[in-house]
């Protein structure tokens, strides 16, 4: 281009964005490729071989891929493992989050801003630095290879703790008032005041916790020793070994696409959902 | 009612990082033996392993070089799609969808794209009659290779935060700046980045953070290797504890890990508190 038509461009502010444009459409293209790759790959009769790099599906597509990997891991039972560990760390968060969240939000209490700083370190501190030690407290409480193991660390969650926080202040004293006349304990309050009033942040909550933890991989490889204990992560993990040795790559392709579709479906069904739930993670 | 949250942190944040202290000063002196007082040996056996600094220069340049890349990308992505339309929206979701599929599956696909001669990279560029590294078996690509898959992952994740952060530019201040004659680069410069400064302060602190935590996919794609050359910081922790049985060791290298995470929060708790909830007065 030359010099000219982009010093006019500029002026006029028309060529700048086209070219920003053109530039996101290139990239796209490169973001898509692994995905092409996997559908492709994963779809292909020949799972061996050179013909594997194609991009462009130049064959009638089979589910042998998949009958394979599904035979050779035992991903139905890894992905129950995976939902009782994303479904419970969550279940106990949610009883921890909101009783923490409301005395910050609304009690009073000597070293409540020192609370709040020590919450604030967890946020630093991710458990997963933490491997090494939280393994030790872990086997002390004989809990070395359980999936409850796996979920304790994750029970009590700063991030959650000011999600929550923020959204009762949001809301009005008086009606917490107006209950608490009517004579309504502090559980009721926050069970039918607060909590209702929160559910935006709660789903938000909730979303972003579980897809942090149904993709974790390190803390369960670490905990879990038996092989019917697995998350799907870890469960991946072997299984690609494995057919990485026999260089089967359509069956590497199925079953990470296995692994990888309960949260690309669910985004697909709830896209506005995750994308909120992302953005309030951050900011608030 | 903060007493439950307050036990789990005091187990699992709290407890850890006093046995961590404690852990890095002792030690067995001889195989087999007790646990007894060494000293700062640990840390000198640290710093001593070509290993364990190979992994600290790593795990900068991989900082760097992921995190600064992934911002500029995603800043580039906010702002070409910020207009809300239905070709935009399906272009946003194209690049979210790599921070919903876990790392190790990303590891799993990029196994066959880095794969040497018959892989997707290799391949394609034999095709152009190029002659493709062997991208992971090299020790002066493997780590660029892993920022690579690193970026493709996290670009579009802070793509969210910027498209947050420019919905609130006033328009005004755009038509103002056009009023004087400013230039697309102009607009940038003066208007759209000085808004956003905030949020590229928060995408630091969390893609700082982050890639601090993540080593999945050096799991998946190279172990460490080839000769410690994609080696990071949280991995050669984990090899000391699984794989020595270093506990000191394992112990020291976490600190030193903890002591990069303060220096990250700390310079950022300003940008922190106002993320999570500023301090009650």
């Amino acid at each position: 281009m030359s010099a000219a038509t982009m010093s006019t461009g500029v002026s006029t502010g028309e060529i700048t964005p086209k070219l920003g444009y053109a530039a996101t459409l290139l990239v796209a293209g490169l973001w898509m490729v692994p995905f092409l790759w996997m559908l492709v790959a994963a779809f292909n009769p020949q799972s061996i071989g050179t013909g594997m790099a194609s991009l462009v599906p130049s064959y009638v597509p089979t589910l042998a891929n998949f009958r394979e990997a599904w035979a050779s891991a035992d991903f139905p039972r890894y992905g129950l493992n995976t939902t009782i560990i994303s479904l419970g760390i969550l279940a106990v968060q949610i009883v921890t989050i909101t009783l923490a969240g409301y005395a910050f939000a609304r009690l009073e209490f000597p070293g409540r801003t020192l609370c709040f700083y020590l919450f604030l370190l967890q946020l630093m501190l991710a458990p997963v630095v933490l491997i090494v030690p939280n393994l030790t407290t872990i086997a002390k409480l004989g809990l070395y290879d359980s999936l409850l193991g796996v979920m304790a660390p994750y029970f009590a969650s700063a991030f959650g703790t000011f999600l929550m926080r923020q959204a009762f202040r949001a809301i009005p004293r008086e009606l917490e008032d107006a209950a608490l006349i009517d004579g309504a304990s502090v559980f009721q309050r926050i069970g039918f005041i607060y909590l209702p009033l929160a559910k935006p942040s709660l789903v938000a909550f909730s979303i972003v916790s579980v897809t942090a933890h149904w993709n974790e991989f390190l803390w369960p490889l670490m905990v879990i020793n038996s092989p019917d204990l697995r998350p799907l992560t870890v469960g991946l993990a072997s299984f690609t070994r494995g057919a990485e040795g026999a260089q089967a790559w359509g069956v590497i392709a199925a079953g990470t696409l296995l692994v990888s579709a309960p949260l690309l479906i669910a985004f697909a069904l709830f896209q506005r959902a995750f994308v909120n739930s992302f953005v309030s993670s951050g900011i608030k | 009612m903060l007493a439950p949250s307050l036990l789990f942190l005091a187990l699992f944040t709290y407890w850890p990082v006093v046995q961590v202290l404690w852990q890095s000063l002792h030690g067995q002196v001889r195989v087999g033996g007790p646990q007894a007082y060494v000293g700062p040996q640990n840390f000198l056996k640290l710093f001593a392993d070509p290993a364990f600094r190979k992994a600290l220069a790593n795990n900068l340049v991989y900082a760097l070089g992921t995190v600064i890349p992934s911002l500029v990308l995603a800043l580039g992505f906010a702002m070409a799609l910020a207009r809300s339309s239905r070709v935009n929206a399906l272009f946003r979701a194209l690049f979210f969808l790599p921070v919903l599929i876990p790392l190790v599956a990303a590891a799993s696909i990029f196994l066959f794209l880095f794969l040497p001669n018959v892989g997707l990279l290799d391949y394609h560029l034999a095709k152009l009659a190029i002659s493709g590294p062997n991208w992971l078996g090299d020790p002066d690509i493997a780590l660029w290779s892993i920022m690579a898959l690193t970026i493709w992952k996290n670009a579009g994740y802070y793509m969210l935060f910027f498209l947050a952060g420019l919905q609130a530019v006033p328009a005004d201040a755009y038509e103002a700046a056009i009023l004087d004659g400013a230039g697309p680069w102009q607009r940038l410069r003066y208007v759209t980045l000085p808004y956003l400064k905030p949020t590229i302060g928060f995408v630091l602190v969390i893609g700082l953070l982050n890639v601090v935590t993540q080593v999945d996919h050096v799991f998946v794609l190279t172990k460490g290797g080839p000769s410690d050359s994609t080696n990071l910081l949280l991995f050669y922790v984990y090899q000391q504890a699984v794989e020595n049985y270093d506990a000191g060791r394992a112990a020291a290298g976490t600190l030193v890990m903890l002591a990069l995470l303060l220096v990250v929060t700390a310079s950022s708790l300003r940008t922190l508190e106002r993320s999570f909830g500023e301090k009650e007065a």
